[in-house]
């Protein structure tokens, strides 16, 4: 029987010829992630258990990217704890401010994942790099903990839904909508215990899309995405990746759970409005003029590549927020912050009435940089709106693309970037 | 005595334990702070062995451990649902959180029946309607496991 992307890679790291959906096997890790709110945990277990060494000094990344630059007393000793630990172990990628990204926009920027490879962080969000045609997903703490000590871990094989991309993505569509899009199709758990292989006309999708799409595959509930490689991909792994990887591609007679077609030509600009992320429907719907905004996010792990950046700033020149809003632009790395200063973003943003911050994932969990107070409602390019996300459980968080935050920014509520003069 | 607590479909991690308490591991405070955006009664209500009901796809969302944590700093002694987020699911196995999926425990348990579980046999009980329920029983090695008692030290015992 034919295997799936995820299934291939799952086999190979669990040194099996074959596996099946529902197997339970013990598969080798070649990179374990953690950041400065999960890595606190981890550590604690891993010392708790009594290990003294870690697997592998090379192959364990910890980012301080959540509660960064510090917002107070408890986050700084979290920080502190990584730091002791990073440097006891001389953990060879620890990742502080000041070369921090976002983890799930800095591994890939760094060559730190490649096709092939398989990948679990302390963070739901490591399903990102399923769009390097890698096994990613995340874990909790204590089983990070424990891969730290000993490089592999336990899964369950999943089984497969498979997205077949067919069409042409419309001006101002980006993966953001296409991914809110299908989630608003299977819904929240629709794709749960099982990964989401996507195929078909996928050269349609820039890297940044797929990182988008692969990204939220977890709001569906998923266990992990996965695109196959094609010369974007390469393109993409070209100077950041110099070790031999092998692509893995699913085979012909592969089984799903089940099949479903995304025509992009059918897919416009979406916003997942709250408390769901399936809570999907077109910018342009009616009702949206109607969610006067009092703040945009436009950054996180989602949201916050070049790709992104330059979204927003293609929208935001020239133009200015509508009184009373708040616009908060966050890239995600320091490479993203040099690349939007020399490409004249930052000046744009400025210009429109935006702050640039260092990268943090900040207001996307409520942490700090932008908190919502009670009512107060936020148009954000991050991959959550549930009760309370980003700050007061009387907030509202609509979820968008770079593009149709920006827009909506400008108009001051829920806007299609094509309505604008 | 195990008193349930109902609450719906897609209880998210953000609830269970929001964002703005994660800068502290402490269990006591974490509990403190447990499901109060969606119930700001909960820490007061529960006492210890009350369990959990709940319906579909139970603790969406993040990866963070410290929702299990929280829950079982509370004094929960299960969480029964229609089904589980899977990450939400590793955590608490791997922190020693029981949780059962029965379907149908999830829609005939009411909010403050009592109910007693045995974990052996997967057979809930509803004293207050005179009911059983069967739950699916943990895979095999998942109750090694938790025998084990739980990841780390199971891992320690290779």
């Amino acid at each position: 029987m034919g295997m799936t992307m995820t299934q291939k890679i799952l086999a190979a790291h669990a040194n099996l010829k074959e596996v099946h959906a529902g197997q339970l096997i013990q598969a080798k890790l070649d990179l374990v992630l953690a950041n400065d709110i999960t890595a606190p945990v981890s550590i604690n277990e891993f010392e708790r258990a009594g290990f003294n060494k870690v697997f592998d000094k090379s192959k364990i990344v910890f980012v301080m990217d959540h509660f960064t630059p510090n917002k107070d007393i408890k986050s700084a000793a979290q920080c502190k704890q990584c730091r002791i630990f990073a440097r006891k172990f001389e953990l060879e990628k620890f990742y502080d401010v000041g070369e921090m990204g976002i983890e799930h926009a800095l591994l890939p920027e760094k060559g730190l994942v490649a096709p092939g490879e398989a990948v679990i962080g302390a963070d739901s969000h490591t399903c990102t790099y399923g769009a390097l045609n890698a096994f990613s997903t995340g874990v909790g703490s204590t089983d990070l903990g424990a891969a730290m000590a000993v490089g592999y871990t336990w899964f369950k094989v999943p089984e497969a839904i498979k997205i077949k991309i067919t069409g042409h993505k419309r001006k101002f569509v980006s993966g953001k909508d296409v991914i809110l899009y299908l989630i608003g199709l299977i819904g929240v758990d629709g794709a749960r215990y099982q990964s989401l292989e996507f195929c078909g006309d996928i050269s349609q999708l820039t890297m940044a899309d797929r990182f988008t799409i692969c990204n939220m595959a977890i709001e569906a509930g998923a266990k992990n995405g996965i695109f196959p490689c094609d010369d974007l991909t390469r393109e993409y792994l070209k100077n950041r990746v110099n070790r031999d990887y092998k692509e893995i591609t699913a085979d012909a007679d592969a089984e799903y759970a089940r099949e479903i077609e995304l025509n992009l030509d059918e897919i416009d600009c979406t916003v997942a409005w709250p408390h769901l992320p399936e809570n999907a429907k077109p910018a342009s719907d009616k009702s949206s003029k109607e969610i006067k905004i009092d703040q945009v996010v436009i950054g996180s792990c989602t949201n916050g590549r070049i790709e992104d950046m330059q979204a927003a700033a293609e929208i935001f020149k020239g133009r200015h927020l509508a009184k009373d809003v708040r616009g908060i632009i966050i890239p995600a790395t320091q490479e993203i912050y040099r690349e939007c200063m020399k490409r004249g973003y930052v000046e744009i943003f400025l210009d429109a009435g935006c702050v640039f911050s260092t990268p943090t994932c900040g207001p996307c969990l409520g942490g700090h940089m932008g908190c919502l107070a009670a009512g107060e409602r936020c148009v954000s390019t991050t991959n959550r709106n549930f009760v309370g996300r980003m700050g007061d459980i009387s907030s509202e968080v609509y979820l968008a693309s770079p593009a149709v935050a920006a827009a909506s920014g400008i108009a001051g509520h829920i806007e299609h970037p094509a309505n604008l003069k | 005595m195990a008193q349930a607590h109902k609450y719906g479909d897609n209880i998210d991690t953000d609830v269970i334990i929001p964002a703005r308490y994660l800068a502290s591991q402490d269990h006591k405070e974490l509990a403190s702070h447990c499901m109060e955006d969606i119930d700001k009664d909960f820490h007061a209500k529960i006492k210890d062995g009350d369990i959990i009901v709940a319906g579909l796809n139970f603790g969406c969302g993040s990866s963070r451990e410290h929702a299990p944590v929280a829950i079982k700093a509370s004094g929960i002694s299960c969480v029964i649902a229609k089904s589980f987020a899977r990450i939400f699911y590793r955590n608490a196995i791997n922190i020693g959180l029981a949780i059962l999926e029965c379907p149908e425990a999830s829609e005939k348990i009411d909010d403050k029946d009592i109910i007693e579980i045995d974990f052996n046999t997967g057979v809930i009980t509803n004293k207050t309607k005179n009911e059983t329920y069967q739950a699916e029983p943990f895979p095999e090695f998942i109750k090694n496991m938790i025998d084990k008692g739980g990841l780390m030290a199971s891992l320690k015992e290779k």
